[in-house]
């Protein structure tokens, strides 16, 4: 080797020294993830399985490669030899692939059993999909809830080009955090009932090991086991639109007695909605009231569409700034809008409160410039869904 | 495999060329009927593809380069890699290997040209106007298909932006013109070679192009049935892919799937052919068990029918489905390795030089294999589930496609160029181009490995803080490999207009009947079909 070569390939090694070197890479995950289940232990066993096999095939052939590569170059004077074929050759490396392939296949099968077998469930969750949140309720328990990213707009959108957008630093949980993560107990066996209201979507958490499709129209299932009480994030895993990649998933895994407490508070919580509902009926909100929570609810549930402008995003997501809808229609269409939905757009009834739709409603035509003037109250939404 | 000594004499050659009536200009090109303008003609638009296909991935690139949204908004994002993605497939990676069946098949089996050249000259002419469609898409008000190049319903149908039919046009119309094309080398190979050269003579790379072609015409038809499905559900009220009148989404994976599993294998057998036309001669050695080559080509391709539902394993298939295809798509690791151990057998003992098509062949060898034994991971059930639709899938199938197939092309442009333009290629341009763009590549596509394990899905135009730095690098060596590709154009430039002159036969390990005709092939060759000498096997 001469040595401006050999003064190359230093050049070579300390450019790639350098990329494992920096410090930033200490917290980066390189590989699967262990998880906190039994079959989560299984699937990483798995893959190290595969690895290894691959890695030491890789050794062997590529081995057998760079020896010709080194040893028999024309340069070096090497002869090419005569053989090109060899049936006795040809059919040991068939044939010892095909073991390895049933070695790699028989830990590969069981595990999959296991990962199919739902029966013997001790707490059922349906968990719906739908652009762009997930859904959770608990069968028997009367719980239900919706499950949205929490991260602040301005967190991501900094098209300034700015690393931390206006001065907004990322958080640690940066597009993984939800405002309710679903809860779910430890060393229970949990079953899921997958499924979606709009377009396919994918529920996947990896330390569970747990990846099944939420397809529109039918119920798929999966199950977990956990054995650690934490929290543990995922994301949506198939593309389902604009925001796929905003939809992330937040399991709270509690102990069986803190879970327990969680289901109490839950059952008081709801109870509380039903009695706050049953008040708004009767209660006058003022306009800046009913604008303030319109805000806050049109920001969570209606700007990832219809932006936070107002201005939408045509022609898919229409404008509601000097819409029809929102300017000349009557309240009670636009109310109805909002309850059932249309076309793409999902009904809010049952994602919100009376008090909630008559807010946004409310702000909807008082804000970017529209400027109807009316107030919507609980009651006039409790009207208008005729219930 | 034919040894072809044939000395045909080059006086035959130069009266061959007094009888080109080609016509001149524009009209050359657009009413030919000859085998190499149609082969130049697809090869040219298959490299405009991968450039336009690649400006694309570099947005993609720059709007991954650091978390948050910089560049584009998130529905602009999936237009990006749904188009990118549809160009790259059938735009680049398959009509390049069109135009190489074009310029070499007829004058590998001593034919005088394809055997239907008009409608030859009409499969290449459709294409352009595809990708028109296509690509008109992106300035209309809707925007251009962003549903993924899978197009998985509903989300293509029912919550589409009103592109489908753009889309759904426009991939008729490729479907239309790569069953021509596969047609007509079908016909070709069948009716077309020289006296003597029986199924078993043929040079590999005939024979992986024949089965691929069989694919193509097996698969494409399932294609052009999915994508009608899809515009009548969008647009006349059917529901084929809806639950709520009767249909199933998933079923469109399974018909999606049975199409686009062979489509995988249309996209690499072309690449073994080359390949393998092109380890034996750098190696100066026969390939290795040609036979057995054979047969690998012909079972990967039965094999690919029948593993379409492992893209699947996540909709919530029966434990038995998901058994068979799991263990069906292990099986296809077993030609395939024989295809690898057979190149490596073929250098064993060779007298090996590193000119650049071998730099290329060795690294498709290595990055291919690497491609396929992520593919080997990936078919495993249980880990399935931890891989699909992330990163790791991404990475995956780039090896496979780009150091696979990509590579193989340019191994095969710089082996033939010559031949082609009659001109040796800058070796020094050449070489920055190898190393640029392996170097490169790697960089671009090995670390989104560990980003798959890591956890990140793919598809998504924002990530977690804890894939910002993979990504940082992914984007550089994206950026580089993008880059690195104008390289090329510059070689093949400079090599059509000028260098040192090519001799008929450059390499001196190459065997096969188109180093018996002069460089650059005359307009017409083998008028008369050549004399195949007895094999040695």
């Amino acid at each position: 080797m001469s040595k401006s070569n050999q003064r190359w390939w230093m050049g070579v090694g300390l450019f790639f020294t350098s990329f494992f070197s920096c410090s930033a890479w200490s917290e980066a995950q390189i590989n699967l993830t262990k998880g906190v289940t039994a079959v989560s232990r299984e699937v990483y066993g798995l893959h190290m399985l595969a690895l290894y096999i691959c890695t030491a095939i890789g050794i062997v052939v590529f081995g057998a490669m760079f020896w010709s590569m080194f040893f028999y170059r024309k340069s070096k004077g090497a002869k090419a030899a005569d053989f090109h074929e060899s049936t006795t050759v040809e059919i040991l490396w068939t044939a010892i692939p095909v073991i390895i392939l049933i070695a790699m296949a028989v830990p590969a099968t069981s595990t999959l059993i296991d990962m199919e077998n739902n029966d013997n469930s001790d707490v059922t969750i349906q968990i719906t999909g739908s652009q762009w949140k997930w859904h959770y309720k608990y069968f028997d328990q009367n719980i239900e809830y919706y499950s949205v990213l929490s991260t602040p707009r301005e967190q991501y959108e900094n098209h300034n080009g700015s690393f931390d957008g206006n001065g907004v630093l990322k958080g640690k949980d940066y597009l993984l955090e939800v405002d309710k993560p679903l809860v779910i107990p430890a060393n229970k066996k949990v079953r899921f009932l997958i499924t979606s209201d709009d377009v396919i979507h994918s529920w996947w958490v990896p330390a569970f090991a747990v990846k099944q499709d939420a397809n529109p129209g039918f119920i798929n299932e999966a199950w977990t086991n956990v054995d650690k009480p934490g929290i543990y994030r995922g994301q949506c895993a198939e593309l389902c639109g604009k925001d796929h990649g905003f939809m992330p998933i937040v399991v709270d895994v509690k102990s069986s007695a803190d879970y327990d407490a969680w289901l109490t508070e839950q059952h008081e919580l709801t109870a509380k909605a039903a009695d706050a509902e049953k008040a708004s009926l009767s209660a006058s909100m003022s306009k800046a009231e009913l604008m303030q929570l319109g805000e806050t609810t049109y920001m969570a549930y209606c700007a990832a569409c219809h932006q936070p402008t107002g201005l939408g995003l045509p022609p898919t997501f229409p404008a509601l700034k000097g819409s029809a809808v929102a300017t000349q229609g009557t309240v009670e269409n636009h109310i109805a809008l909002v309850l059932h939905g249309k076309n793409m757009m999902p009904p809010f009834g049952k994602q919100l409160s009376l008090k909630e739709i008559a807010a946004v409603v409310t702000y909807e035509r008082n804000s970017w410039g529209n400027d109807t003037g009316d107030l919507v109250q609980s009651s006039d939404v409790k009207a208008a869904s005729g219930e | 495999m034919t040894t072809n000594t044939i000395n045909e004499s080059l006086d035959e050659v130069h009266h061959d060329e007094h009888h080109d009536h080609k016509m001149t200009g524009l009209k050359r090109w657009l009413f030919t009927t000859n085998h190499k303008d149609i082969g130049t003609l697809y090869l040219w638009f298959s490299f405009i593809m991968l450039l336009t296909g690649g400006a694309l991935a570099m947005v993609i690139r720059a709007e991954l380069f650091q978390p948050g949204l910089q560049i584009v908004e998130p529905d602009f994002f999936n237009q990006l890699t749904t188009v990118h993605g549809l160009i790259m497939v059938f735009g680049a990676i398959m009509p390049a290997f069109t135009g190489f069946a074009n310029w070499m098949l007829p004058m590998m089996i001593g034919a005088p040209d394809m055997a239907l050249p008009r409608m030859n000259n009409w499969s290449f002419w459709i294409l352009p106007f595809a990708f028109a469609i296509l690509i008109s898409s992106f300035f209309m008000e809707s925007g251009a298909p962003n549903f993924g190049w899978t197009f998985y319903a509903p989300l293509s149908t029912t919550y589409s932006n009103g592109s489908t039919a753009f889309f759904v046009f426009a991939v008729h119309i490729m479907g239309i013109s790569s069953i021509m094309g596969a047609i007509n080398i079908v016909v070709t190979i069948m009716n077309l070679r020289a006296p003597g050269m029986t199924y078993m003579k043929m040079p590999l790379f005939v024979w992986t192009f024949f089965i691929m072609a069989y694919l193509l015409i097996a698969v494409m038809p399932v294609l052009a049935g999915v994508v009608t499905m899809l515009l009548t559900d969008t647009y006349f009220g059917t529901s084929f892919f809806d639950a709520a009148g009767g249909g199933d989404p998933v079923m469109f994976q399974h018909i999606f799937w049975f199409f686009g599993h062979p489509e995988v294998y249309i996209m690499i057998l072309p690449a073994f052919g080359i390949v393998s036309t092109i380890i034996p001669a750098f190696a100066r050695k026969k390939l290795f068990g040609y036979s057995s080559m054979v047969y690998a080509t012909a079972s990967i391709a039965l094999l690919s029918f029948i593993v379409w539902a492992h893209h699947m394993f996540t909709t919530g298939m029966p434990l038995f489905g998901e058994l068979f295809f799991m263990y069906c798509t292990m099986l296809i690791a077993v030609p395939t390795g024989v295809k690898v151990f057979n190149w490596v057998a073929t250098m064993w003992r060779g007298s090996m030089t590193f000119e650049i098509p071998m730099l290329f062949s060795i690294a498709f060898v290595i990055l291919f294999t690497i491609g396929g034994f992520s593919g080997l991971m990936l078919a495993l059930t249980p880990v399935d589930f931890q891989y699909h639709d992330t990163y790791f899938v991404v990475a995956h199938f780039h090896y496979v496609l780009v150091t696979g197939s990509l590579f193989s092309i340019y191994a095969g442009a710089y082996f033939w160029l010559p031949k082609w333009t009659g001109h040796m290629y800058s070796d020094t341009l050449s070489k920055w181009h190898f190393w640029c763009s392996l170097i490169s590549v790697n960089l671009l596509f090995f670390p989104m490995h560990f980003l798959g394990l890591a956890g990140m899905p793919r598809r998504i135009p924002d990530y977690a803080l804890q894939f910002a730095d993979f990504n940082k690098w992914v984007s550089i060596g994206g950026f580089a490999f993008g880059l690195s590709q104008l390289i090329f154009l510059a070689v093949v430039i400079k090599c059509i207009r000028g260098g040192e002159k090519a001799p008929a036969k450059p390499w001196d390990g190459a065997e096969g009947l188109e180093w018996t005709v002069a460089s650059p092939a005359p307009y017409h060759t083998f008028s008369t079909p050549p004399p195949i000498n007895e094999d040695k096997h």
